[in-house]
C-alpha cells in the first residue's frame, strides 16, 4: 500500500487511540472505526498539516448529503487515500 | 466582562489579518455572583470562564478572517493550563493566533497574560459554519460594535 496510507493510518492510530493493525486499506474511518465527525477534525487537521493540503470536508459532506457521493468514496482509507494524492498532486500542478 | 451575560471581551485590542492574529482586553469585574460560589472568602475567575474568553477572542479572529460571513462554535480544546491565580478587578490581555484554516474548521492558539506575566493557554478548534439564523447575525453584528470590532473589515495583506 502506498506511504499515504501509512501517513493517514498512523495519524488515526495516534489521534483516536485505536491499535494500528487494526486499521486497514478497506477499513472505513466512520463505519469500521468508530471515527466520529469531531475526532474527524483532528485527523482532517493533521492530515492537512502532514500533506501540506486542505481536505475539502465540507465539500465532500455536502456531496453526500446531496447524494452525489457516497460515504465510502472518501472515508474508506484507501479511498481517502486517493482523494490526498490527488490533492497532492494538484498543488503541485 | 459581564460573566452572567458570558460578555467576557470588554474590547478589541488589535486585529492582525495578515498574520492572522488578534489580541483583546478583558477586566475581570469587581464583584460577580460567580464569586460568591467559585470561591466563599477567596473569589477567583474560573478557568473554565477564562477557556471561554480565549474562545471568544479565537472567535473574532476566525469571524474577521471570513469577513463576517461566518461564525465560530467552540468544537475542541487542548492542552489548556492555568498557571496563575485570577482574582476580581484583574485586566487580561488575551491573544489568539490562527494556526491553522480547515475546510469548516478552524485551529487556534491563545493565551492570557497578565502585566506580560502568562495566565493560562490552550489550544483550541473552532467548527466554522454558516450563521444559523439572521438574528444570530444580527445580534453579533451589535456584540461586534461594543467590542470595537472593525465596521469595515481590512483587506488581507
Amino acid at each position: 500500500m502506498s506511504s499515504t496510507f501509512d501517513t493517514i493510518a498512523n495519524i488515526i492510530a495516534e489521534t483516536c487511540d485505536i491499535p494500528r493493525d487494526s486499521i486497514k486499506p478497506e477499513s472505513h474511518a466512520i463505519n469500521d472505526l468508530g471515527i466520529d465527525s469531531l475526532d474527524f477534525l483532528d485527523i482532517a487537521f493533521a492530515i492537512d498539516k502532514a500533506f501540506g493540503i486542505k481536505l475539502p470536508l465540507e465539500q465532500w459532506t455536502q456531496e453526500v448529503n446531496d447524494g452525489k457521493a457516497t460515504t465510502d468514496q472518501y472515508f474508506v482509507l484507501k479511498n481517502l487515500s486517493t482523494r490526498i494524492d490527488e490533492l497532492v498532486a494538484a498543488k503541485g500542478a | 466582562m459581564r460573566l452572567e451575560y458570558f460578555q467576557l471581551i470588554d474590547r478589541i485590542a488589535d486585529l492582525n489579518l495578515a498574520e492572522r492574529k488578534i489580541s483583546t482586553e478583558a477586566t475581570v469585574p469587581s464583584t460577580s455572583t460567580i464569586f460568591e460560589g467559585h470561591f466563599p472568602g477567596f473569589p477567583l475567575m474560573p478557568g473554565v470562564l477564562l477557556v471561554e474568553a480565549m474562545a471568544q477572542t479565537s472567535g473574532w479572529l476566525v469571524v474577521a478572517v471570513n469577513r463576517f460571513g461566518r461564525m465560530a462554535f467552540l468544537a475542541a480544546v487542548k492542552d489548556a493550563k492555568f498557571r496563575m491565580f485570577v482574582t476580581p478587578g484583574q485586566k487580561l490581555a488575551v491573544t489568539a493566533a490562527l494556526i491553522h484554516e480547515g475546510s469548516g474548521y478552524a485551529v487556534t492558539k491563545a493565551g492570557i497574560t497578565l502585566e506580560g506575566k502568562a495566565i493560562c493557554d490552550a489550544t483550541l478548534t473552532l467548527r466554522v459554519l454558516d450563521f444559523p439564523n439572521d438574528e444570530m447575525k444580527l445580534r453579533m453584528r451589535e456584540t461586534a460594535a461594543r467590542v470595537g470590532f472593525p465596521a469595515e473589515v481590512p483587506a488581507d495583506g
